[in-house]
């Protein structure tokens, strides 16, 4: 049983109830009892003082990688769940693809079990969509469900085939949870390291064409016209996939999807000098995809942001550009990375961006949280949208280190996190 | 210093004036000319660059500009005469040498200078001078010649002034010009 | 740094129009020591210089192999295995290793773009670029800058059209930079699934057929079908690729004005070049191998500028001087 906690006059930002006021948060047995103007304080309350802050419903990321088990070198569940928090991130979503790949019941169950024990932001586990993520035979779907997966995806690879996309789709309507496909068509990305263009052309790397993402996300929009399954497309990056999101939406179609930051932000010139910790998937593209998606994000064609956090070992990024992994890590630096790309340049106000960062995703993903309204588990963020930082790797939470904006003075930090009540993160108590 | 040439290597026969680049070799032409007018022939003519045979490439800073090497037909058993334009520490000198022994054996190998400002840094001997200088440390002669500068001349100028080609006077009011027709022999010189 | 060219050499998109021309006019006297009896001069004696070849490569390694001994240079060759995930050291391990054992320069060759740069950031050492992946192979391009200014005079103006698998060739890289650079006119011919996508934007005339292509060059610089490079079928076959691209006798005999071949080598005759061309009276071949030596000479005395400290020494000092 915690102490009351009173968040005092920060401007609270609540898009589910259409709030934006200056005010008192105040939370009571692990949920929230009051938000709106000044009030009284209970007793024994734990107060907080927010002025100038931004209080809004827990940021919840739905595409990480935690890799445990299996990577528990290079991030365990524990310091992944800490790493979000002290990103403001009340909850995240595993992805599936472990070692062993969670597949099951057993593997979901241990997640689970291994987020409890962190005591950080939630973790929700996302099952793979077929057995081992090899693009056979479907998953136990229902099981996996049951044990605690709140989606399926095989991330990390794509679904090549499209039969199994289909019955995918279909499957999971009985249990009424997304289907996250990562687009890739595997012919036309093979072998590539960066986007296809004129700097890939320039520094002989291999290039993928947006077109291998496009190809996959309108075949999943039409698959899911067919099913009415709930097709989420994971970290959307051309602005021809925006195109064919819009024009499934326009048509009714059960389509949602995401954008990571440094899609947001950061163009295929940032792999000059062969730079690995430019390196993901899907690599970072053009500027005038990246104009397009801000937009995208704007007017909702993108519902959600999602960090794809993806911590690798700093010896496997030490090397060769095509021989590098993939990915970047973005937990502690997704908050500042957006308010300093699309809120500083006024494409994207606050209460929009608190949309898709926490109300879309609760949404979407059918997961309490995304609102303070009274009654909801108290899952906060406090920030600071002003506070100017520069990145330091060395400091971060997260076994990784691996992004590309090492030294980068952004704007944006998260101050406090509260999960359920309790205070999980707080930047007074972190810092060196 | 063309007869004296002749002198010292009993005629022409097998003669090859080589001169180091650059100056040495507009100065080894005129020679080779005067040497023709009087005998009737002129003697073999080469040019050496010795810039990739210098002994202190590894501290002289940027790279300086490699020049043209030309040496005409075999050397071996033939007498070369080096001829260059001035001789201070004698390691353009030494280094001629080693490029020579990579071309061949010559019978004898003499050396003629314009120009002997002392400060011998290796036991090194001109064999026929055009002039004795005496010189400060803190003093450069530069010598230059019409096909390159534009004029003949020779300067002494404070060792650290610009280089003075191309007729340009440097140093002001310090620069002695003291012109002096290449072959002509001065009081007080002697060869050998 | 004493050297012009900064402490590596590791493509020539970087470099200025000096400094290329630089690197040609500084080879010129080195042609002539090559046809010395004794074909050696001091200039780089003391220095260690190893050949770390992670491909495999004759002519290449041993055009450097002769370069670096004409320099009294001591030299090692070591043939590496492939890229850092296979067995055995990691890039940066071997890198390490080598400055442990105070080479003065490395000149490598290695499959992955970008590689040289790689070793560069991490050891204090030169490192030349035998060709990365494909990125950039800058000798090459400097060798055939200076086998094209030899016939012409003159590169500023000059057309020439790289032929072949431009998606796949550092040659074809460098040598559009280069040839730009110095103000030539560029074109490349090619199957369109053996050009880069973004081609265009490289500021190259694009020639469909091989025909055309002839019409309009001066020179054409031929490219080696990378049987090795591809990982999927860009073209039906060979056969097809010589009646469609092949650089033939009867072809070259329909075009009005002689045009200068060139070919990085190894040919595959019949192939990309039939045999009549390549050993025709236009072909440059054999002297762009020995221009090779050349540059590569140039190269190494260019980049081994010395000890800066040294120089500062040197300049306060008497002596240093005739």
């Amino acid at each position: 049983m915690t102490r009351p906690l009173v968040l005092r006059g920060g401007r609270i930002i609540d898009p589910s109830q259409a709030l934006d006021i200056v005010g008192d948060v105040i939370v009571v047995d692990g949920k929230i009892a009051h938000a709106g103007p000044k009030a009284g304080v209970p007793d024994g309350a734990e107060i907080i003082d927010c002025t100038d802050m931004i209080v809004s419903p827990g940021f919840i990321d739905v595409h990480c990688h935690l890799r445990e088990p299996g990577r528990e070198d290079v991030e365990t569940i524990a310091t992944g769940a800490r790493a979000a928090a002290a990103g403001g991130f009340t909850a995240v979503c595993a992805m599936p693809n472990t070692d062993p790949v969670t597949d099951n019941q057993a593997a979901v169950g241990f997640v689970v079990r291994q987020g409890q024990k962190a005591n950080a932001a939630r973790v929700y586990p996302i099952g793979a969509i077929s057995v081992r993520q090899e693009g056979h035979a479907l998953a136990e779907v229902g099981e996996m469900v049951g044990a605690g997966a709140v989606a399926i995806s095989d991330d990390g690879r794509p679904v090549a085939s499209a039969q199994l996309m289909r019955t995918a789709l279909e499957y999971s309507r009985t249990f009424t949870i997304p289907v996250v496909d990562h687009c890739e068509e595997p012919t036309l990305a093979v072998g590539g390291a960066m986007n296809e263009g004129i700097v890939s052309a320039r520094l002989g790397l291999r290039g993928v064409p947006s077109e291998a993402e496009e190809i996959m996300v309108i075949r999943d929009i039409l698959l899911s016209r067919r099913t009415g399954g709930h097709i989420h497309i994971a970290h959307a990056s051309t602005k021809g996939s925006v195109e064919l999101i819009r024009w499934g939406k326009d048509r009714g179609i059960n389509v949602t999807a995401e954008v990571c930051p440094h899609h947001l932000s950061l163009t295929e010139d940032a792999v000059e000098g062969y730079d690995t910790n430019a390196k993901m998937n899907p690599p970072l593209r053009t500027a005038d995809d990246v104009a397009v998606l801000g937009q995208a994000v704007r007017d909702g064609t993108i519902d959600v942001i999602a960090t794809d956090h993806a911590p690798h070992h700093y010896d496997e990024k030490e090397r060769e550009f095509a021989d590098a992994p993939n990915g970047i890590v973005g937990f502690e630096t997704a908050l500042a990375v957006v308010v300093t790309a699309l809120v500083g340049s006024r494409i994207v106000d606050f209460p929009t961006l608190i949309e898709r960062m926490s109300v879309g995703p609760a949404r979407i993903f059918h997961l309490p949280g995304g609102s303070l309204a009274r009654g909801r588990p108290a899952d906060i963020t406090v920030f600071d949208p002003a506070r100017e930082w520069v990145v330091d790797p060395a400091q971060f939470l997260s076994k990784g280190r691996n992004t590309p904006y090492a030294g980068r003075k952004l704007r944006g930090r998260a101050i406090c996190t509260v999960v359920g009540g309790r205070i999980v993160y707080h930047i007074g108590a972190q810092e060196h | 210093m063309a007869d004296e040439i002749v002198e010292l290597h009993d005629g022409t026969e097998d003669l090859v004036l080589v001169g180091i680049q650059r100056r040495g070799v507009q100065l080894a032409d005129r020679i080779a000319q005067l040497i023709a007018e009087r005998e009737g022939e002129p003697p073999r003519r080469g040019a050496l660059d010795i810039t990739l045979y210098r002994d202190d490439l590894q501290t002289v800073g940027p790279r300086p500009v490699v020049g043209p090497t030309d040496i005409p037909g075999d050397i071996d058993g033939a007498r070369v005469v080096i001829v260059d334009d001035v001789l201070y520490t004698g390691r353009t000198v030494r280094a001629a040498l080693d490029e020579l022994a990579d071309f061949g054996r010559p019978a004898r190998i003499g050396l003629a200078v314009l120009i002997d400002r002392g400060g011998r840094e290796l036991p090194i001997h001109a064999d026929v001078v055009g002039k004795r200088v005496e010189l400060r440390r803190d003093q450069r002669v530069d010598v230059l010649v019409n096909e390159l500068d534009g004029q003949d001349s020779v300067v002494v100028v404070p060792k650290t002034a610009p280089p003075s080609d191309a007729g340009r006077a440097a140093g002001g009011s310090r620069a002695k010009k003291v012109p002096t027709p290449p072959g002509r022999r001065t009081a007080g010189e002697k060869s050998a | 740094m004493t050297s012009p060219l900064g402490k590596d050499l590791l493509a020539l998109e970087p470099l200025t129009p000096e400094q290329i021309g630089l690197i040609l006019d500084t080879a010129e006297p080195f042609k002539e020591i090559s046809e010395r009896a004794i074909k050696k001069v001091p200039t780089l004696r003391g220095s260690t210089i190893v050949n770390l070849f992670f491909e495999p490569s004759t002519r290449t390694r041993v055009s450097f192999e002769f370069a670096e001994k004409r320099l009294s240079a001591d030299t090692v060759n070591v043939a590496a295995s492939g890229s850092s995930v296979s067995k055995g050291e990691t890039l940066v391990d071997t890198a390490r290793n080598l400055e442990a054992m105070r080479i003065d320069m490395v000149v490598m060759r290695h499959g992955a773009s970008g590689a040289a740069q790689f070793l560069a950031q991490r050891i204090e050492s030169t490192v030349i670029n035998a060709g990365d992946g494909t990125h950039e192979h800058p000798t090459q391009g400097l060798l055939d800058l200076l086998t094209l200014r030899d016939h012409f005079g003159d590169l500023r103006g000059l057309r020439v059209c790289i032929v072949g698998d431009v998606l796949h060739s550092r040659v074809a890289r460098s040598n559009i930079w280069g040839l730009q650079k110095m103000g030539a006119e560029v074109a490349v011919c090619g199957p369109r699934s053996l050009l880069p996508n973004a081609i265009a934007e490289f500021g190259v005339t694009v020639f469909d057929r091989v025909e055309a292509a002839m019409e309009w060059a001066q020179a054409l610089n031929v490219l080696r079908l990378q049987l090795e490079r591809m990982t999927a079928g860009y073209i039906p076959s060979l056969r097809e690729y010589n009646r469609v691209f092949g650089v033939t006798r009867e072809r070259l005999e329909r075009v009005d004005h002689d045009v200068l071949i060139l070919h990085p080598g190894p040919m595959n005759r019949g192939v990309e070049i039939d045999s009549d061309v390549a050993d025709g009276p236009h072909s440059v071949i054999l002297n762009q191998v020995t221009n090779g030596v050349a540059i590569r000479m140039a190269v190494l005395y260019l980049l081994a500028g010395g000890r800066p400290e040294l120089a500062e020494t040197a300049k306060s000092t008497p002596g240093g001087e005739r």
